[in-house]
């Protein structure tokens, strides 16, 4: 029994890793693509290319353009000396916003009145019109607080203290960084799992396998096992380069965070086995991959919050098993989470593991082609 | 001569019409182009959003006062929270930690006293930092509800706030910040990625592993011919589902469609022939399906999803991941799209997109042309 | 009279990884007759006719087709030959109609000629009742013709046929060889043909002997029968199967094939009968000499490049036959539809301990569906089956070991080498250490699969394929054995390789069920059921079938006559009624 099943172990690993190709594909491209998604998803901004329209030209307004050209988050790509020249550059994308300076900003303001500082903003991509938006907030308030402060006016009777908790600096990359080692797992084992029965069914051999003495069982877990071991190599592989070269904290226990890697490999394998099992032809396999691997992605909070969906779309997110692999790698990676916070994206995980693999199993024999 | 063309022509009529015939055979072509970019785009669409609303808050006031009431009611008005009162901070934190609340607004004990007095007092915000995004959405929101009342109790004084600068904002383009305009047609381009790539990725591989290329290529047909046949009938196919896309954008998710339909379909086209020569490329390179399979899994979706600008601004990445988006054919039609739709023509964003675009596609039906020579080998 | 050559190679080398696969071949083809293009595998005949159509560049040498350079002005060398493939290059989600067509478009078959050329086709190749079906929906035979049928619907003047009759039935074969005279008789067509079937290599005017790369031998078929001449003998010994005396004698003589209600001979050299009893178990034989085929010439001269080795098979279990007369396989009233298409209709058939039991039949007659039905793969939709007393698709899986199965496409995995594909089986079995081991070397022998032990099984010829999936099959020493076509595409001295074993092995009471397209193979087995439209047609042994197909003009009918006769009176029972 347990020979058999080694042999059909081995023999999944050979046709896995022995063509040099293969090898190339399973192994390669997941590292390269953490090291460029690592630094392409993040939502912070650097180098805001930004327009400035002063029309006061006073030392006051120069002090506050040396706040943003201080700040590294912007970067002056044009100085404009009339408005319309506005229109143009936000249309063409060259800047994302302009800060225009009034003809009385200093008057008003040696005057004792609010001064209005206009910004406009390139709102195509509204998400980083706001944190942009943000960013200019912040550095208006600095210099009220600085101009009240050297001006001797009364502070505001209540003032905002903000601290956040799990990640100080609301360094974005934090976040979808652990999110990434997720996505790449789950496209690795469907790379191993959503095509091989498809395969094995076009070329014969999985006929050959059923007239041994294999159980169904044997061959599904002979199926399984690679894509669950290459899984968690994979994951190791990946968990320490965001460590160790994003220097991301893990704050949490890492027997949580392999019970979690294992119990989401459980289930995408068994989701992969499953469209497997189910496609007659390989082009069925790759296209029921997608089917599953575009909706696991996108509806899985990576980019966009759950909470952010409308209710239906949140009750199909349950099925979704990178949804509860995110959580966890969130909450051990940042937040030093433990078993006990964890139970609740743990057993949703086996669950669907359970169902998805026994279907698959029972696809394996009963599926007519 | 003449003959010569003619023949042509009825070589690629026989061509294209033979895609048509096994594309209508194999349903899973018009699921790929049809049933996908809907099933896609209303689950998205309708799912994919960035703009947080009813943000689960705890409010903790230590010692409950006219003041402290006063404050937290307008952040319980706001439809950007959903508030409620925890009784000590301590819940409050569990509550935080367990990812029950996004967020704590703490009012410390001396919160009335502190208003009257000249340094103002301190009003706590704590927010969890995993979820920067939100978070930063969170203090933003607050702060917003902050500014509102220290004005409104401003004014019921008869005092006028004092705000040395007074930022004033004007969104361009997409006046009510709606994410859903910039990401329904950002995934529009994202699934026609997909499903350009998808379309064409298994079927030179096929033609291989089917036998039928050798019988196809010991007839007068040329290369080009085979290439053109199946470009014509996926590009067919490919317009049909990018217009239901198209569609469903205008009409289901109400984004406004400010430039010209006439050159988004232009750009569209451009696009597709990107897609499709990429996919083929593949398909080429492979010669498997299998392969050519994982290929396509490997490198359309995640890069298109991360690398194109959809939601992760590319002018922040570091110049060497800047440069390898110039080779994600997504990353110049989501510029397009979000441009076409929310600011109009704008010539001097569109035409060095659709110049890249150009070569892009000029460049993969480059290599599959070169690398699908009249030969076995 | 200097005949102008339509085909002329000088020289031809062409190599793949590393493997001389052509080695300087050089030859010339004669316009206006049929050539055949004849070797075992991997001899070089698809290169060879890949090279001819332009698809393949040689290392070096030169091919001239229709006086042009094949390589270097291959699209018009294209424009006047018609190239068929092996897998007859049709799209088999399009009709017969839309495949015709689009080959019609390509070739540039002009507008006013088509109606009449289709016609034409379709009369030709019986094919014009079913122009509206799918190419994929047609038996093997019927594909053979539409593909043959594209490749013709513009006249070519040179037209190459690669391997067209493999894995056809007789019947088809017989017609395809009728339509192929007709086109050179009446149209003067020049025909280079490669086939594994050394009976079709007699009806070609030429032919051409491949082995390694290499060119053996060309001219006339009778240049190879006619030295054998004195040489082959047929053998009749009583209360003897003629497969033990064919068995006894294997290493004792060029070659004994067992053939209708004798035992064929050839011997190495000039020989009498007197020399003949002599033999091992033939001193009361009945010897009479025969007359020689091409077949005794292409085994003799192959003989002399590689040899042939007796099968051992020693370590097979030594049933006791006698014991159990009780059947080992037994079916009754077996059916099987898949939607409304009733692809096995009610079978019945019972094998015994030890007997090579064969199933007959066109494609689509249903052989392939009972296999699957029996080995468990698929439910019966009715009807009863048993294998060794059991029901294997409801049986404990360990019940499955008593089996080995191979099927027509010889299910190995291609990325694994073949010692770990002969491991990997073994283990499935159940086998490990010593036992494995012992079974690893055996099969290495026994199968001569030595050298190849490091090879990966997708890049050995289909010879050896078809030695490695027998292999497989046999490692955990079944004591039934169910195979699927096991010599489609085989070369006639791998097939008698396989046979000798098949022989060895009911010999020591292994139970043998066999589907087969080649009727002589037909002869090896005790008893034969043909099958049609999923009904068995006829079952008995070999020469009572044959029997049954005896008239006067053809008293003495091969098993070939026999099935086609029986296919023939049931399609007309079928319409008369």
């Amino acid at each position: 029994m347990l020979i058999r099943l080694l042999a059909l172990i081995r023999k999944e690993f050979l046709a896995l890793l022995k063509d040099p190709k293969s090898r190339m594909v399973l192994i390669v491209p997941p590292l390269i693509q953490l090291l460029v998604f690592g630094y392409a998803a993040t939502f912070d901004l650097k180098q805001i290319p930004y327009a400035l329209y002063n029309e006061d030209n006073s030392a006051i307004s120069r002090e506050l353009v040396a706040a943003f050209d201080g700040a590294p988050a912007f970067h002056r790509v044009r100085t404009l000396q009339a408005e319309s020249e506005i229109t143009p550059l936000l249309d063409s994308r060259k800047i994302l916003l302009v800060v225009h300076i009034g003809q009385h900003f200093s008057a008003d303001l040696l005057s004792g009145r609010s001064a209005p500082l206009q910004v406009i903003i390139d709102g195509r991509n509204s998400n980083t019109a706001m944190i942009a938006l943000n960013y200019v907030s912040d550095i208006v308030q600095t210099y009220n607080t600085k101009w009240s402060a050297a001006h001797g006016l009364s502070a505001p009777p209540a003032r905002l203290e903000s601290r956040a908790w799990f990640n100080p600096n609301l360094e974005s990359s934090w976040f979808f960084i652990p999110g990434i080692v997720g996505m790449l797992t789950l496209v690795t084992t469907m790379l191993v799992t959503a095509l091989t029965v498809a395969r094995e069914r076009e070329q014969g051999t999985f006929d050959q396998l059923l007239v041994t003495p294999f159980q169904p069982a044997e061959i599904l877990l002979g199926k399984a096992l690679p894509g669950f071991i290459i899984g968690i190599l994979q994951g190791t592989l990946i968990l320490l380069i965001a460590t160790l070269w994003f220097h991301v904290p893990l704050l949490g226990s890492l027997p949580a965070l392999y019970t979690g890697l294992a119990l989401f490999l459980l289930s995408s394998v068994g989701a992969g086995l499953l469209i497997s099992s189910l496609a007659v032809t390989q082009q069925q396999g790759l296209l029921g991959a997608f089917l599953f691997m575009v909706p696991a992605v996108i509806l899985s909070g990576f980019s966009t919050p759950i909470a952010n969906m409308p209710q239906l779309v949140q009750t199909i997110t349950l099925i979704d098993p990178l949804r509860y692999f995110l959580v966890i790698l969130r909450k051990v990676f940042l937040e030093g989470a433990g078993f006990d916070v964890l139970l609740n994206q743990l057993w949703p995980m086996a669950l669907i593991g359970l169902v998805t693999l026994s279907l698959a199993n029972w696809l394996f024999r009963n599926r007519m082609y | 001569m003449n003959n010569i063309r003619g023949g042509a022509r009825m070589r690629l009529t026989a061509l294209v019409r033979k895609e048509f015939l096994q594309i209508r055979r194999d349903p899973s072509s018009i699921a790929i182009a049809f049933l996908m970019p809907f099933f896609l785009l209303v689950l998205f669409g309708f799912g994919v959003s960035l703009d947080a609303d009813h943000l689960p808050v705890a409010l903790v006031a230590e010692s409950p006062s006219l003041d402290t009431a006063d404050f937290l009611a307008s952040l319980e008005g706001s439809h950007y929270f959903a508030a409620h009162y925890a009784r000590t901070m301590h819940e409050a934190e569990q509550d935080l930690r367990s990812g029950k609340i996004n967020a704590i607004v703490h009012l410390r004990a001396n919160f009335a006293a502190g208003l009257r007095q000249n340094d103002g007092t301190p009003i706590q915000l704590i927010v969890n930092g995993v979820d920067a995004n939100t978070a930063r959405l969170t203090q933003g929101y607050v702060q917003g509800v902050w500014a509102n009342w220290l004005a409104r109790r401003a004014q019921s004084r008869g005092q006028e706030l004092q705000m040395p600068v007074q930022l004033v904002q004007r969104v361009w383009y997409n006046s009510e910040v709606k994410s859903r305009n910039f990401l329904v047609p950002g995934l529009v381009a994202i699934i026609m990625t997909l499903i350009g790539t998808l379309l064409t990725a298994l079927v030179m591989a096929r033609e291989w592993e089917r036998g039928t290329m050798e019988a196809l290529l010991v007839t007068p047909v040329t290369m080009t011919e085979i290439l053109l046949g199946k470009i014509i009938a996926y590009f067919t196919l490919g317009t049909g589902g990018m217009l239901l896309s198209v569609g469903l954008a205008v009409w289901l998710f109400d984004v406004p469609l400010r430039g010209s339909f006439w050159l988004l379909l232009a750009c569209s086209s451009l696009f597709l022939l990107a897609a499709l020569g990429m996919g083929l490329t593949i398909s080429t390179l492979a010669r498997n399906q299998f392969v050519a399979g994982q290929v396509a899994i490997i490198g359309t979706f995640l890069p298109a999803f991360l690398l194109s600008g959809f939601i992760f601004d590319i002018d922040s990445m570091p110049s060497v991941v800047q440069f390898i988006t110039h080779f994600i054919v997504a990353r110049y039609f989501v510029s397009i799209v979000q441009t076409l739709f929310m600011a109009g023509n704008v010539w001097s964003v569109v035409l060095p997109n659709v110049l890249a675009l150009a070569l892009l596609a000029a460049l993969f039906m480059g290599i599959t042309w070169k690398k699908s020579r009249k030969r076995l080998e | 009279m200097e005949t102008l050559a339509i085909l002329q190679a000088a020289d031809l080398v062409k190599t793949f990884a590393g493997r001389r696969v052509l080695d300087g071949v050089s030859f010339t083809i004669r316009p206006g007759v049929i050539t055949g293009l004849i070797g075992p595998d991997g001899a070089g005949k698809t290169t060879l006719m890949r090279l001819a159509a332009g698809l393949l560049v040689a290392d070096s040498g030169s091919i001239h087709a229709l006086g042009r350079d094949s390589t270097l002005d291959s699209l018009s060398v294209q424009a006047l030959m018609g190239y068929m493939p092996q897998r007859f290059g049709l799209y088999e989600d399009l009709s017969v109609q839309e495949n015709l067509q689009l080959y019609a478009d390509l070739q540039g078959v002009p507008e006013p000629e088509r109606a009449g050329r289709y016609q034409e086709l379709m009369h030709m190749t019986g094919l014009a009742a079913f122009t509206g079906r799918l190419a994929g929906r047609l038996s093997g035979g019927m594909k053979q013709k539409l593909g043959l049928a594209c490749t013709l619907v513009r006249a070519p003047e040179l037209l190459l046929l690669d391997e067209p009759t493999v894995g056809v039935d007789p019947v088809s074969r017989r017609e395809l060889w009728v339509i192929i005279n007709r086109l050179v008789q009446e149209q003067g067509m020049s025909v280079l043909i490669s086939t594994a079937y050394l009976d079709e290599a007699e009806r070609c005017q030429e032919v051409i002997l491949m082995h390694e790369g290499k060119i053996l031998m060309q001219g006339a078929p009778d240049r190879l029968s006619a030295p054998m001449t004195g040489r082959t003998w047929a053998v009749t010994v009583l209360d003897k199967k003629l497969r033990d005396v064919q068995a006894e004698l294997t290493g004792h003589v060029v070659d004994a094939l067992v053939q209708g209600d004798h035992v064929r001979l050839v011997t190495a050299k000039n020989s009498t009968v007197e020399a003949l009893r002599a033999l091992p178990g033939l001193e009361s034989a009945q010897i009479k000499a025969v007359a020689p085929r091409f077949e005794d010439g292409f085994i003799d001269m192959l003989r002399a490049k590689s040899s042939l080795r007796r099968t051992r098979l020693t370590d097979m279990p030594a049933l006791n036959v006698a014991a159990d007369s009780l059947p080992v396989i037994q079916v009754e009233q077996l059916k099987r539809s898949f939607g409304s298409f009733r692809a096995v209709d009610g079978i019945s058939f019972q094998v015994k301990r030890g007997e090579i039991f064969g199933l007959l039949g066109a494609n689509g007659a249903g052989k392939s569906t009972t296999f699957r039905m029996l080995c468990g793969l698929l439910p019966a939709s009715s009807g009863s089956l048993r294998v060794a007393g059991l029901d294997l698709r409801v049986a404990a899986s360990t019940a499955r070991s008593r089996i080995g199965y191979m099927s027509q496409k010889f299910s190995l995995y291609g990325s694994l080498s073949v010692t770990q594909n002969l491991e990997f089986f073994a283990s499935a079995y159940g086998l490990s250490g010593q036992a494995r081991k012992r079974r690893l070397i055996w099969a290495l022998d026994e199968f001569e699969l030595e050298k190849q032990a490091d090879q990966l099984s997708s890049d050995m010829s289909l010879g050896y394929k078809q030695r490695l999936a027998m292999a497989c099959a046999l490692m955990h020493q079944p004591e039934i054995l169910f195979l699927d076509e096991p010599t489609s595409g085989v070369d006639p001295l791998a097939r008698r390789e396989f046979w000798q074993r098949i022989s060895a092995l009911a010999r020591s009471g292994v139970t043998v069920l066999i589907t087969t397209h080649f009727m002589e193979e037909a002869e090896y087995c005790d008893r034969l059921a043909i099958m049609a439209a999923g009904r068995i047609l006829a079952m008995d042994e070999p020469a009572a079938i044959k029997a049954r197909a005896q008239t006067l003009e053809n008293p003495e009918p091969s098993m070939e006559d026999a099935f086609i006769c029986l296919v023939q009176q049931a399609t007309q029972m079928k319409d008369s009624t």
